[in-house]
């Protein structure tokens, strides 16, 4: 079904245009109506939540009584009541995992709401968090992927039984033939955790209307709206008992707001024991650690391929890491790809094996590109690495297995169709724009100086306007013929006419910036003759008046392929009718009535012409005079599924979207040797997304994906301590591109139109999330290859991970001055402190000291009580700070392996407002000629917020809070110091370290 | 990420603030420019009973030459500083530092004094000062003068006692024959230094800090080196920062880096000597 577009007398149509955006003037001038930013209603409550500070603990007890008796606080959600009047998510595995709003029994990630403070604002709510004493037993965490494998692991799940939620394995063709002319060549790559971080956070206002009318809940939740049934379930209402609404305007999206569910329901739940409507509004750290992150993947790919490059097989074997608990709609990271695994390539034989494992980390969900990242980095990482192993260059490799124009619509062997394309014609433009940016010239003159200096490429397909069936592919066969077929992606969208004959637009997309409501004025605009201005667009969304389905919402680049389609439907069927009506008015053949210039005229008699205005007006004042046969009203609804859409078979061959774009980008990037920074000097993307709507809001959505792909290749990365504490808790430390790291992007365009969407169009908001971490990694080993074969490469490529490999020299010093700490890099937060204190008492009285608790509590540094548990085992009341951080820990001290008055150890874990610490090691005492030389050697590690947001001081700060402590035994024990702070001035003047 | 409850004193004048810092200590704190303090109290990584506001003082917001210094009071902003008309003669090496520090609109709050006294090992006034050879005009009781070389004592630790404020900072005039350079390196435009190096070269010597490797920056001062003589003199210093491993960077990198922008800073500072 493709439209033609409208041939105007005296003017081209609107689609297609660069035309400014409807929804700056409001924007740019303070008038955007964001979440947040819309009244409440008197009594509305605040809302803060306590988060666990532990990656994994049982939770033993809970005593919120404080938090209660503060002023202001009004009501402490917690698990109890989540029991009572909720249940479990549900999730498209089966599996015995519970999953609930609130943590019941145990928690899993760090972050994961433990109970809700309900208060008469945010403050006194905040104040609250830090009254609630919760008792938690902490369990071995399970950090990493193949941990989370191996056997004997501890289990995040126990009913479960493993770690691996899902394992599903598939074979289209004959994979395991064995190809004579052939051979494998493989790689493994390991795609991080990181995200597509908005400048909105979660915004939810709720309220519990009572058991007749359910819940009304107001968030910036972006979709899918299939999660509506999972929230409506988790609150045990039916849907029409949920009312959701979402505003105009919301923040930046990026798939990231899909994860506001969760806390709709928690709300939800926070309203009905508060009695009031409830607000909460997510604040930076509490989005950073717990909302959620694009899925991490360990994926080996290897292929079958013949000496002259041609890909005969893939072999696909991949974990997908999803954190503590599979959440709605994983794992579908997987599975929205799945139908196009072989990517821009023709290869007939395909195998997968696919397991989704749970770890103690957020979980995962849709993060801009979803899947693809993923796919495509170990794709074409595979593709260079090939390339490289048969020293074909890999343009031509790629050109070699392109599905080629003449082939669409290619049917893949996992059953993605790509309908339409011309991939070589795409390649070919962009290479011509890198050689205008003379990108070869810029290596050789670059490689010629010495300089580290790589071509990288990357050739996708961007699926867009997804199958919701295609989730159902983790079930087999009979489990989905048990459950019924689920296929399709039905897109709705609302013209009407309204009194003076204005036109208004609704749909249920849930946009987060795109320009939805100018490419529909265009798209309006064209169907009836009118100016995009005269067209209003209203994108809020209540799902209890709007036309909408599961697939409503804003994610799946489904805006220009559905959406924009359905516009034009509905947009059509109000100018069918007012055709019939306007040829019952003519007398004329409604083949003869046209609209153009505002007006609706008789075009085999110009002067039959009515403005749209009045003849669109008419039927609303009198409806006596419709024609025969035409119905009154004019609010036309169109619906709209792609046909192409059907649920996976039986042979588990699933088409994942509508329709397929493709990208082909090259880029130039240089490593500087001095400080392991990845500088892209040059980067072109092709992209064919079929018929442009607005090739403006394109570039946007083109540049913006790209900053994005280019964060996760250089600077993006959720990072987590060996105990699994969260370490990237404030963007400081999780560093997003800004203008001066992007550089300007030269954007090749071409257009296929799809056969498949309404108006031509492919989804392309997603294409450059998908290529340019690649692009980046391939180029980045071309710029390294004149001196190794990096096979392997690791994203973000920081800094500290450039140096490493570049393994600069390290010379040693003529005087060591120090014994060089055995921490690993990359071992996350084991904090070590060493050092040596010299006390002028004997060991004897050292060790005195640290057996009396009275003179014990004078050591610790910030110490203001120290009660005896038990022999050698105390509780103390500690504040510990560095600078101007400070917190009062509630602390155990423990001595153990006493060998008076050698060593001991000294042990003490404690917990505050910040988070958890845990320290422990021994201490050494040994008789010197002017008393004892007391030598410590040191390990802590610290989780909680402290770790979140402190993770570049904590090092530090640890050393300062160890020595400290050490200094000040030897201050108790020997009355001072040896050394006395003049001497230590005289030290330093002479440039000894002190 | 709301803080908690605090009382607020806006103050004029240095004799209200130091009362005020007497009678609470420790539990008190300055809010100068609230670059760095707003951020740790909404996150409630301290909870001052009482934020004393300097920040609207006139007289503390003085930026003067003194005794062949420029002497920048307590609340006079970095941006204050970076714009001053005559400040690439005083201070070349500022000149080169400012555009490193954050960005634009961080430096239109923050303050000269506030990030020396918050002393993160990262900053890079505290360097410059130190590469300097400044001081740090501390006033409780009474007014006492520290040596940058004394001042920084760690990790966000100074010899400031708790009853003290920062009343000014003092960065010695460039003198003639003076040569100066600076090199930073961070993750993007504006971020902590992973490692900087400030240097100052004369005719018969070279003086050297390097930030953001060490708890505190650290200086060294040399006669003129060139080549190999230079290589081990940095190579010892690199190792002298006591650079730790951890999950972002080798100790071996970090050291890596103070020589590579070590040379360079020094290179710099070579080439720019004045003629005397």
């Amino acid at each position: 079904m493709q439209a033609t577009p409208f041939k105007i007398p005296g003017g081209l149509p609107f689609v297609g245009q660069r035309l400014q955006r409807l929804e700056d003037t409001a924007l740019l001038t303070g008038r955007g109506s964001y979440a947040d930013d819309l009244g409440v209603k008197p009594g509305t409550l605040y809302a803060a939540v306590l988060r666990s500070p532990h990656a994994h603990a049982g939770l033993r007890s809970m005593d919120v009584n404080a938090a209660l008796q503060l002023p202001g606080v009004r009501a402490v959600l917690t698990g109890e009541d989540v029991q009572r009047w909720g249940q479990p998510f549900v999730v498209g595995v089966k599996q015995p995992m519970q999953h609930w709003a609130l943590a019941v029994d145990r928690v899993r990630y760090v972050g994961e709401p433990v109970a809700v403070v309900v208060a008469e604002d945010r403050y006194t709510a905040e104040d609250a968090l830090d009254l609630i004493r919760v008792d938690y037993e902490p369990r071995r965490a399970v950090v990493e992927i193949d941990a989370a494998l191996a056997e004997g692991c501890e289990l995040l799940h126990e009913a479960v039984g493993s770690n691996v939620l899902s394992e599903r394995r598939f074979s289209y063709g004959e994979p395991d033939a064995l190809f004579s002319d052939s051979r494998r060549i493989s790689t493994t790559v390991r795609y991080p955790r990181n995200s597509c971080s908005p400048m909105e956070c979660a915004v939810v206002i709720a309220e519990y209307l009572g058991a007749d009318e359910g819940y009304d809940a107001l968030s910036n939740f972006m979709g899918p709206f299939s999660l509506h049934a999972v929230m409506a379930l988790a609150l045990k209402v039916p849907g029409n008992k949920l009312r959701h609404r979402v505003p105009r305007d919301s923040g930046g999206s990026f798939g990231v707001k899909q994860a506001v569910f969760p806390y709709v329901v928690l709300m939800c739940l926070a309203a009905r024991k508060a009695g009031a409507p409830v607000k909460w509004v997510e604040d930076r750290l509490e989005h950073l650690s717990a909302a959620t992150s694009a899925t991490a993947r360990l994926a080996t790919i290897t292929a079958d391929v013949r000496d002259d490059g041609r890909i005969l097989a893939l072999h696909w074997d991949q974990v997908d890491e999803v954190g503590a608990y599979l959440r709605a709609p994983e794992p579908a990271t997987f599975y929205r790809m799945h139908g196009c695994l072989t990517g821009a390539y023709d290869v007939a034989h395909l195998k997968v094996r696919n397991r989704v494992v749970v770890t103690n980390k957020t979980p995962t969900g849709l993060v801009r590109g979803f899947g693809g990242p993923q796919v495509y980095y170990a794709l074409e990482r595979l593709l260079d690495r090939i390339a490289t192993e048969l020293d074909i260059d890999p343009v031509a490799l790629r050109r070699l297995n392109y599905v080629k124009a003449d082939q669409f619509p290619y049917q893949a062997p996992a059953g993605a169709v790509l309908d339409s394309g011309d991939y070589e014609k795409m390649t070919d433009l962009a290479l011509a724009a890198a050689r205008e940016q003379g990108l070869h010239e810029r290596q050789l003159a670059a490689r010629a100086s010495g300089k580290l200096y790589g071509i990288g490429v990357a050739a996708i397909v961007e699926p867009s306007v997804s199958n919701m069936g295609y989730i159902s592919t983790v079930l087999t066969a009979e489990q989905r013929a048990k459950a019924g077929p689920k296929n399709g992606a039905i897109a709705s969208a609302t013209v009407a006419v309204d009194l003076m004959g204005g036109v208004n637009v609704t749909i249920a997309s849930a946009p987060a910036g795109q320009g939805h409501m100018t490419v529909c004025a265009q798209v309006v605009a064209d169907a009836l003759g009118l100016q995009p201005v005269q067209v209003m667009v209203n994108v809020e969304f209540d799902t209890a008046k709007d036309a909408w389905s599961v697939a409503a919402g804003n994610y799946s680049s489904r805006f220009a392929g559905a959406v924009a389609g359905a516009v034009h439907l509905a947009a059509m069927k109000v100018r069918d009718k007012l055709t019939l009506i306007a040829a019952d008015q003519f007398g004329c053949t409604p083949a003869d009535v046209a609209f153009a210039g505002g007006e609706i005229f008789n075009m085999a008699n110009s002067a039959q012409r009515q403005p749209f205005t009045r003849l669109a007006a008419n039927p609303h004042w009198a409806p006596a005079l419709l024609p025969k046969g035409v119905s009154p009203g004019l609010r036309e609804t169109a619906f709209w599924t792609p046909e192409v859409l059907r649920a996976p078979d039986a042979a588990d061959r699933v088409n994942p979207s509508a329709t397929y774009g493709f990208v082909f980008d090259i880029c130039g990037l240089e490593v500087d040797p001095n400080t392991g920074a990845v500088r892209v000097d040059r980067y072109i993307t092709g992209h064919d997304a079929g018929r442009l709507l607005n090739p403006a809001l394109a570039d946007g959505q083109i540049q913006g994906a790209f900053s994005q792909g280019l964060g996760a290749a250089l600077l993006e990365e959720f990072r987590y301590g060996g105990d699994g504490s969260f370490q990237s808790g404030t963007l400081a430390d999780y560093l997003m591109p800004t203008a001066c790291e992007t550089p300007d992007l030269v954007i090749v365009h071409m257009e296929t139109p799809s056969p498949v969407t309404p108006l031509g169009a492919k989804g392309l908001g997603e294409g450059n999330n998908m290529s340019t971490p690649v692009c980046i990694a391939n180029a980045f080993a071309d710029a390294l290859r004149p001196h190794m074969d990096l096979a392997e490469v690791q994203l973000p490529l920081t800094p500290g991970r450039v140096l490493a490999l570049l393994q600069v020299s390290d010379p040693a010093p003529k005087e060591m001055p120090h014994p060089a700490a055995a921490v690993p890099a990359g071992e996350g937060l084991a904090l070590k402190a060493q050092g040596e204190v010299e006390i002028p008492a004997t060991p004897e009285k050292v060790f005195a000291v640290l057996l009396d608790p009275v003179a014990l509590a004078r050591v610790i540094p910030g110490c203001h009580s120290l009660q005896s548990i038990g022999p050698n085992r105390y509780r103390a009341d500690v504040t510990v700070g560095v600078g101007l951080v400070k917190a009062r820990y509630e602390a155990e001290i423990i001595l153990s392996d006493i060998d008076a008055p050698h060593s001991l150890r000294l042990a003490g874990s404690g917990r505050s407002s910040l988070g958890t610490g845990a320290g422990g090691g021994l201490v050494m005492l040994q008789a010197t000629p002017t008393g004892t030389r007391l030598s410590y050697d040191y390990s802590a590690q610290v989780g909680g917020k402290a770790a979140m947001v402190g993770s570049r001081m904590l090092e530090g700060a640890a050393r300062i809070i160890v020595a400290q402590l050490f200094e000040s035994l030897g201050r108790q024990a020997g009355g001072k110091t040896v050394e006395p702070n003049w001497w230590r001035r005289i030290l330093r003047k002479l440039g000894v370290r002190v | 990420m709301k803080p908690a409850a605090f009382d607020y004193v806006r103050v004029d004048g240095v004799e209200d603030a130091c009362t005020l810092l007497q009678r609470h200590g420790d539990d008190a704190r300055i809010l100068a420019g609230g670059q760095s303090l707003m951020a740790v109290l909404n996150m409630r990584l301290a909870q001052p009973s009482l934020l004393v506001d300097i920040s609207r003082s006139t007289a503390l917001a003085r930026i003067e030459v003194r005794d062949g210094c420029v002497q920048v009071g307590a609340a006079a902003t970095q941006a204050a500083l970076e714009w001053r008309d005559s400040l690439a003669q005083e201070l070349p090496l500022l000149k080169l530092v400012f555009p490193y520090i954050s960005h634009f609109q961080i430096r239109n709050r923050g303050t000269v004094c506030g990030s020396v006294a918050h002393a993160d090992p990262s900053a890079e006034l505290p360097l410059s000062l130190l590469v300097l050879e400044g001081q740090v005009v501390l006033r409780g009781k009474r007014q006492r003068v520290v040596a940058a070389e004394d001042f920084f004592t760690g990790m966000l630790s100074t010899a400031r006692a708790s009853d003290e404020l920062v009343e000014a900072v003092r960065f010695p005039l460039a003198k003639p024959g003076q040569g100066f350079g600076f090199r930073e390196f961070s993750r993007r435009h504006g971020d902590f230094a992973i490692c900087a190096v400030a240097a100052v070269a004369d005719d018969r010597g070279l003086r050297v800090a390097v930030g953001g490797v060490a708890d505190r920056p650290l200086a060294r001062e040399w006669p003129l080196l060139e080549g190999g003589a230079l290589d081990d003199a940095l190579n010892e210093f690199a190792w002298a920062l006591d650079a730790r491993d951890d999950s972002q960077m080798s100790a071996a990198s970090r050291r890596h880096l103070a020589r590579r922008l070590g040379q360079q800073a020094v290179e710099a500072a070579l080439l720019t000597r004045t003629s005397v």
